[in-house]
């Protein structure tokens, strides 16, 4: 009777309940959970949610400021359905640079789920709906680049590939540190002190000149799906070391773990030590740590792509789209090409919020100090 | 102490090896090789080569033998100091790569500097004050920090260079003293620019370190030894930097040694940003040309750059700290 | 001058947590007599650790002193009342480690691992005195003999992980005694050594006491120990002072249920082959959970009884 009694108060709330609780009450990393999950859906559905495809030329705005979208228009009038207007395109006297300003003549109503340019979403689905577009003229809400084409879309087409990678890197990066720093903590002795040694060299390298150097020897004809994995093996190639010691460490603290131990004594099984005590706290820790590991995917992808040698035009990544940002005088003259580097920003900040709630819910005592 | 030098002195030579191999293999990774790229350059160039001269070049560069024998002869150049040959520049590496490697340590080490100078005190208040308003602004700003990547942030320090105080930046010198000699004025310009590229590249490492300071130093504040030289009459702020600060400061000289890495990555792409004569823009153009030699002692001297320094941050640490000293 | 060194009043401190506002002290009077040792006992949370560190004022935040005084008489200057003093006072640097000082219950943690044994000693006496650096070691070298330690000239060199822990709980002594303080607070200084050791530095405190003749406050569990050592006993429940009267009248003849429930449940004294009484079974929840002023009956000592209760008494 009283044993059944201790059963049920036991499981009435599980470690990972009590995890979820924890999180609960960190409000940043929700808003970024909240934040993460819209983007990659966003990106995941990009062909539907953006107006065009990222080769669309527009040539008539060629580095064009974003539009602003009105509801009243010129003349006081007031429209529910929103609009644009077009652009006016003048050289001036100056500088000898283009300049757009709206043309109120130029009025562009918004239609929302209407058609557009058709796509085949993930290759698959054919269609031409689009959450929004215009049926006549152009909507540009990030502007255009140099070609004419729409930033808007290119971005969340570009957020496909860079979030992807981010997922991608760190689940290899997760299968080579786990399975390494698993058998390094399992096995012990000799093979422990090898991966030891290997893991103390990785990470005494520069990782940036080491990308580098690796991603350069990917031969220039490659398919952009071949560079793109190429380019993720790259990322994760160093960034297991960090994770397999941190599996290890976890591995070995883990067995000496009070609970562990009291299971131990309690006589509960190996199996059921290793499944129903070890595994758990072991995989809520990996899993915040993987998620404290993707920016530095999302930031490698992107400062090699910007240097020229990552992922390589036509395909579209945040650091492809970077690649334009050059020099300073992009900042001054044509500002919304930096917006990729806003998303990156955002991006990043959000992951590594939710990283740091999710260590703090499984780990109430750990201090994030020293990772 | 000395025993522990030594030691770790040793413990180092399997690393470098380690090292070494990586360097090499990563080298030879890019499909050709110096022969056959010296090869489409003439043949570019319209000059026609005979399979006599082919062998004669691959022998030249020892390309005939097996792997590890090019391997060994690699590295026992290297350690004697002959780095090779690098047909970019047509000039012996070792006029090529000390220079810049100069400028890099010096970023790197002033970028430390200036990441310690702004993250102690930083991670301290925000420990001390935690969450009170500086706390939260300065958590923020670094969570921002963190998250902007270096390139970002090249980019908006030479954009505010420019619109805010006029200068262009770019470059560890000014125009006039470019190439000239070393002097009072030529250190003074370099002193000038060098400040940018070291706000820029040790902003990255900033925001991590004081994230460390701060949770160490939360760990340390309601020790018993702390309360104990609180009760003792120990003046606040010396007592905060006696005890706490002294010990959380530990686990952090050991960070040193993994901030580098860091710094020299962070380092490489702000100098291509910004232009300047270090070992990134230069690795990069050796790397994209495929000049071997050059790549490979970029690598191999950054690499024993870091590992010197996790070196130094041991030594730092044990000195610093008892514990491991008297281990 | 007072014969009381201290005289707490009405003291009430409060914490805020996440879960709400606990309070650690309702309600805590009592006097220090001047060179005796007075010793708290109570349950764990019982706030004794608190009232201590009011007195040194190393209350930290979230922790909050309500109200309340503590009026310090020491023999060197004018009493003052420890509560009101502000931040900036220059009189709470004096207090702490000059006048007052304090040992704590972790000997193996409450030493910087960095510094030399030296180093922390003599830095009590560098904070409060107007000496130079070689005085202050030369003072903490004759303190630590004094504490028992041997081969002090190369010891005093040594770090503290190279001590025992009784050699550390030593050399904490030592620290807190080397400006001479008019009061010592001990917060269960001996519960993390083992049995020997304790006998040892027990000892050595009573020596010590008697030889400097300050007054101890010392916090315990261990009612042994409080027969050893106490001139007057304090017990405490839940943020409230229950009894306060000498240690044969405390010991052998309690008068409040809880003090009587205390004694009981110490196996030693309670008679072979019985059960252990909990405290509980021995005293009514409601009868502690509501608190009563304390009455200082006919032999002297107080008490925080119910009225009916305290009528009993009154009428033997
Ligand atoms: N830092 C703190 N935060 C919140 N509450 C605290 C804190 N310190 C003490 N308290 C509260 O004060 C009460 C009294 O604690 P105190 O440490 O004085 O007990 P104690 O009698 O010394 O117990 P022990 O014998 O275990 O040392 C506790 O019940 C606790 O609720
Ligand atoms: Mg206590």
């Amino acid at each position: 009777m009283s044993e059944l009694v201790l059963d049920t108060q036991l499981e009435a709330i599980s470690p990972r309940q009590l995890a979820w609780i924890r999180f609960k009450r960190h409000r940043l990393a929700m808003v970024s959970g909240c934040f993460l999950i819209f983007i990659y859906l966003v990106a995941a559905f990009c062909e539907f949610v953006t107006p065009y495809g990222t080769e669309m030329r527009n040539v008539q705005a060629i580095n064009a400021p974003p539009m602003s979208i009105h509801f009243v228009d010129i003349d006081g009038s007031f429209h529910l359905r929103p609009f644009v207007y077009g652009y006016d395109m003048h050289i001036n006297d100056d500088t000898w640079m283009r300049e757009y300003t709206e043309n109120p003549d130029k009025r562009y109503p918004i239609y929302f789920l209407a058609r557009g340019e058709s796509y085949e979403l993930w290759d698959l689905i054919e269609s031409d709906f689009h959450l929004f577009t215009t049926r006549d003229g152009y909507v540009h809400l990030f502007g255009t680049d140099r070609l004419g084409r729409d930033v808007f879309s290119r971005v969340f087409y570009g957020a496909r590939v860079s979030l992807s990678i981010g997922i991608v890197g760190v689940l290899l990066t997760l299968f080579f540190g786990v399975l390494i720093g698993g058998l390094a903590g399992y096995l012990g002795g000799l093979v422990d002190r090898a991966v030891q040694r290997v893991i103390e060299v990785l990470q005494s390298m520069p990782t940036l000149p080491l990308w580098m150097a690796l991603s350069a020897a990917l031969p220039v004809y490659w398919s952009p799906i071949a560079v793109y994995f190429g380019i993720t093996i790259i990322l994760s190639l160093f960034g297991w070391p960090a994770l397999a010691r941190q599996v290890r460490g976890r591995f070995l603290a883990l067995r000496e773990e009070d609970f562990v131990i009291s299971a131990r004594l309690l006589g509960a099984g190996k199996m059921r030590i290793i499944f129903k005590h070890m595994l758990p706290s072991f995989t809520s820790h990996v899993i915040a740590t993987a998620t404290l590991a993707v920016p530095g995917m999302i930031l490698g992808e992107t400062a090699l792509s910007f240097l020229g040698i990552g992922l390589r035009p036509p395909v579209v990544s945040w650091g492809v789209l970077m690649q334009q940002a050059q020099n300073y005088q992009v900042i001054v003259m044509t500002p919304w090409l930096m917006i990729p580097g806003l998303f990156v920003v955002l991006t990043v900040m959000a992951f590594n919020l939710l990283g740091d709630g999710l260590r703090d819910a499984v780990d109430p005592y750990s201090t994030g100090g020293q990772n | 102490m000395r025993g522990y030098v030594i030691k770790r002195l040793i413990g180092m030579v399997p690393t470098l090896m380690l090292i070494s191999v990586i360097v090499f293999v990563v080298i030879q990774l890019p499909p050709g090789d110096i022969v056959t790229s010296t090869l489409d350059r003439l043949q570019a160039q319209g000059v026609e080569i005979s399979a006599e001269q082919v062998q004669n070049l691959r022998a030249q560069y020892k390309l005939d033998k097996p792997m590890v024998l090019q391997y060994l002869y690699w590295i026992g150049n290297f350690v004697t100091g002959d780095m090779g040959y690098s047909y970019l520049y047509s000039r012996p590496v070792n006029e090529l790569v000390w220079e810049r490697l100069g400028y890099t340590l010096l970023i790197s080490i002033s970028a430390l500097l200036f990441t310690w100078a702004i993250a102690v005190p930083a991670g301290m208040f925000s420990a001390v004050r935690q969450y009170s308003v500086g706390d939260y602004v300065l958590t923020t700003v670094m969570l921002v920090g963190l998250a902007t990547p270096s390139f970002l942030l090249a980019l908006l320090a030479m954009y505010a260079g420019y619109e805010w105080f006029g200068i262009s930046i770019g470059g560890l010198f000014s125009p006039e003293y470019r190439d000239a000699p070393w002097s009072l004025a030529r250190v003074g310009d370099f002193l000038s620019h060098l400040w940018i590229p070291m706000i820029v590249v040790g902003l990255g490492g900033t925001a991590s370190t004081m994230r460390i300071l701060r949770a160490n130093l939360l760990d340390e504040l309601n020790k018993p030894y702390v309360v104990t030289a609180r009760a003792k009459g120990v003046p606040p702020i010396k007592l905060l930097i006696k005890y706490p600060l002294r010990i959380a400061i530990n686990p952090f000289i050991s960070t040193i040694g993994l901030l580098l890495p860091v710094l020299i990555s962070g380092e490489a792409i702000v100098s291509i940003v910004l232009n300047l004569p270090t070992t990134g823009p230069a690795l990069i153009q050796a790397i994209v040309n495929q000049d071997m030699y050059l790549a490979g002692s970029f690598l191999m001297l950054l690499a024993i750059l870091t590992v010197v320094g996790m070196l130094l941050s041991d030594l730092l640490l044990a000195w610093a700290d008892p514990r491991i000293r008297y281990e | 001058m007072s014969d009381n060194v201290l005289e707490i009043r009405n003291l009430a401190v409060e914490f805020k947590t996440d879960t709400g506002i606990s309070k650690a002290l309702r309600d805590v009077s009592f006097d220090v007599p001047r060179g005796k040792v007075t010793a708290v006992v109570g349950e764990s949370g019982s706030g004794k650790s608190v009232t201590a560190n009011c007195i040194m004022r190393i209350i930290q935040p979230p922790g909050k002193i309500i109200s309340g005084e503590i009026m310090f008489s020491p023999i060197r200057t004018d009493p003052y009342d420890i509560v009101s003093l502000v931040n900036k006072d220059p009189r709470l640097v004096d207090l702490r480690g000059d006048l007052i000082s304090m040992v704590f219950q972790e000997p193996m943690t409450a030493l910087s691992p960095v510094y030399t044994v030296g180093n922390q000693v003599a830095e009590a006496i560098l904070c409060h005195r107007d000496v130079t650096e070689r005085e202050a070691w030369n003072e903490a070298a004759d303190m630590l003999m004094q504490v028992g330690i041997d081969d002090v000239p190369r010891r005093i060199h040594q770090y503290p992980f190279e001590f025992s822990g009784g050699m550390r709980q030593r050399v904490v002594i030592a620290m807190a005694l080397v400006c001479h303080p008019e009061i010592l607070i001990c917060d269960e200084p001996t519960t993390a050594l083992d049995v020997t050791v304790q006998a040892e530095i027990l000892t050595l405190i009573r020596d010590l006491q008697r030889e400097l003749n300050n007054s101890v406050l010392f916090i315990t569990h261990d009612l042994g120990v409080v027969a050893q050592l106490a001139d007057q006993v304090v017990v405490m429940y839940q943020g409230r002072v229950l009894e306060i009267g000498t240690v044969r009248q405390v010991l052998k003849d309690p008068v409040h249920p809880y003090s009587q429930g205390l004694l009981a449940s110490i196996p030693g004294l309670a008679s072979k082959g019985q059960r252990l009484e909990t405290i509980a079974s021995v005293v009514g929840d409601a009868d502690l959970l509501t608190s009563y002023p304390l009455t200082r009956l006919k032999d002297g000592r107080q008490v925080s009884l119910a009225p009916d209760l305290l009528r009993e008494f009154e009428d033997e």
